[in-house]
């Protein structure tokens, strides 16, 4: 599966027919161009994502992630190019079922115990409410599942609006800095929840700018300022920069493409 | 519209409110606690009549839209209402949950403020479920009003500013001040263009007259087609897509 990937971003002229015999993209992105406020805050962004792998979407703050999230789980207005979520126009209805979203503040009422909004979210969703108990074990907040919301800590919110995307059966997790404030150990537990997911063939899609996180992923999209450096495994990031760490390889690849520009 | 997704909405927002048991003790009080105010400042069992019906249709009116237009923008701001806008939840399903819940604390509020009022002397010469009617009308109309507007205002300051642009106009020609009748002409017609005019007016006649007659019908028609024609606009507000 790796190396199909590895395949797909080195060599983007393979033909279409060719690539979807080897991997399924569950998200493909042609010429994405977005505006907000007359301002351009994506610029002609093209790539794809594979299905049941966990993509990391790097890039320092500011640079359009967020509105790249936005766009693939379709709440963001398009100026023009080509999105879609398996294979249907981002934002489509079939899809409001299909695609698990959490933003980077925790959108979860504040004023309810986290069971609570589980639950609501569960209906909204659509999923069984055996749901409920399950995506708050998985993201480990058991013990505070009758606790408000509001009262719990900034790591812990965002583990509640991380349960709720969880809910249902996604095709697609959109999970924007899911793990801002939290601690390594529950960082580490996160990610592994997240490759676990992606061995179930859920495609999760995350965006985050701490560097060392990208090592768990299995493709990584880098930004800048609104465009797409580059689409690379960390492995190839590595290799083509010559940088021992993707920390180091990303600020070389900001060079390199600074000068080429 | 789909019932399971609109009673879970009706549920979260009484929930909500639940755990703020301050904001439900302000809705439920303050209503009657003006109308003791008011009773005693006219000290007279007579002018309280006469007044008491219009503001118990102002009352549930105002709150309703304060409350209503604070809560939604909330869900705007902290985005959740977004995040329900990915999930295949109805923008009626919301809507109409929103409407159910609040005209449940509605109702209550009403039947504590009418009770508060029958006990200091309101004396009501025509129908009390006609009044309870138009009066929960009203409410339904406040709600669905500050549902709308609240798509206008970026923070609670600016939601706040809503309640003199729309609610005190409406206060001032709606005839509690001055009868409609005697106004200058420019005014009565803008008087006539405002919903509340029509839940007063109903008021005024199900308290006062024994005669519940096709004009207070018409009435109530009109406050009950203005609260879906704003739940309507409301639901034009609520985008799944945004710039």
């Amino acid at each position: 599966m790796t190396y199909a990937i590895a395949r797909l971003a080195l060599a983007p002229p393979l033909a279409p027919a060719l690539t979807d015999a080897v991997t399924h993209s569950v998200v493909q992105c042609e010429n994405l161009l977005v505006q907000r406020g007359g301002r351009t805050v994506l610029k002609d962004l093209s790539f794809e994502v594979a299905q049941g792998t966990v993509t990391g979407l790097l890039g320092p703050s500011g640079c359009g992630k967020t509105t790249l999230i936005r766009s693939v789980i379709g709440v963001q207005t398009i100026r023009s190019g080509r999105l879609t979520v398996d294979g249907l126009p981002a934002g489509h209805r079939e899809l409001r079922r299909r695609v698990g979203y959490a933003s980077q503040g925790a959108s979860v009422y504040l004023d309810l115990t986290v069971r609570e909004n589980v639950r609501y979210f569960a209906t909204a969703v659509g999923a069984p409410a055996s749901d409920v108990d399950r995506v708050i074990e998985e993201v480990d907040l058991g013990r505070l599942a009758g606790q408000l919301t509001g009262q719990l800590s900034s790591g812990e919110r965002s583990r509640v609006s991380l349960a709720v995307a969880l809910l249902g059966n996604p095709r697609l997790l959109a999970l924007d800095e899911p793990t801002v404030g939290l601690d390594p150990v529950l960082r580490e537990q996160l990610w592994s929840l997240f490759a676990r997911l992606a061995k179930s063939d859920i495609t999760l899609l995350v965006s985050s700018h701490v560097m060392d996180e990208a090592e768990r992923c299995d493709q990584l999209l880098l930004m800048r300022g609104g465009e797409l450096l580059t689409q690379a495994t960390p492995a190839e990031l590595k290799e083509r920069t010559g940088a021992p760490d993707l920390d180091k390889a990303f600020l070389r690849l900001l060079q390199q493409t600074g000068n080429a520009a | 519209m789909n019932r399971a997704t609109t009673l879970a909405t009706a549920q979260r927002v009484l929930r909500q409110l639940r755990h703020d048991p301050r904001t439900i003790a302000l809705l439920i009080l303050v209503p009657s606690g003006l109308m003791v105010l008011l009773r005693y400042v006219f000290d007279s069992k007579a002018a309280f009549n006469g007044l008491a019906p219009a503001l118990l249709g102002i009352f549930p009116f105002t709150l309703m839209f304060l409350v209503t237009s604070i809560t939604t923008l909330r869900e705007r701001t902290s985005g959740t209402l977004e995040r329900l806008m990915t999930t295949p939840l109805g923008k009626l399903d919301l809507l109409v949950g929103y409407a159910l819940a609040f005209g449940a604390v509605a109702l209550v509020q009403v039947l504590a403020a009418v009770g508060v009022s029958t006990a200091l002397g309101l004396n009501v010469k025509g129908s009390f479920w006609g009044l309870l009617l138009v009066t929960l009308l009203g409410a339904l109309l406040g709600l669905a009003l500050g549902l709308f507007t609240s798509a206008f205002a970026r923070s609670e300051f600016q939601a706040i500013q809503f309640l003199p642009l729309i609610v005190f106009p409406q206060l001032l020609l709606c005839g509690l001040f001055h009868p409609r009748a005697q106004m200058a002409t420019v005014l009565r017609w803008a008087s006539d263009f405002m919903p509340l005019s029509y839940s007063v007016e109903a008021l005024k006649r199900t308290a006062l007259t024994t005669d519940l007659g096709g004009a207070y019908l018409r009435d109530a028609l009109v406050v009950a087609a203005c609260a879906l024609a704003a739940l309507g606009l409301a639901a034009a507000t609520l985008r799944r897509r945004t710039a």
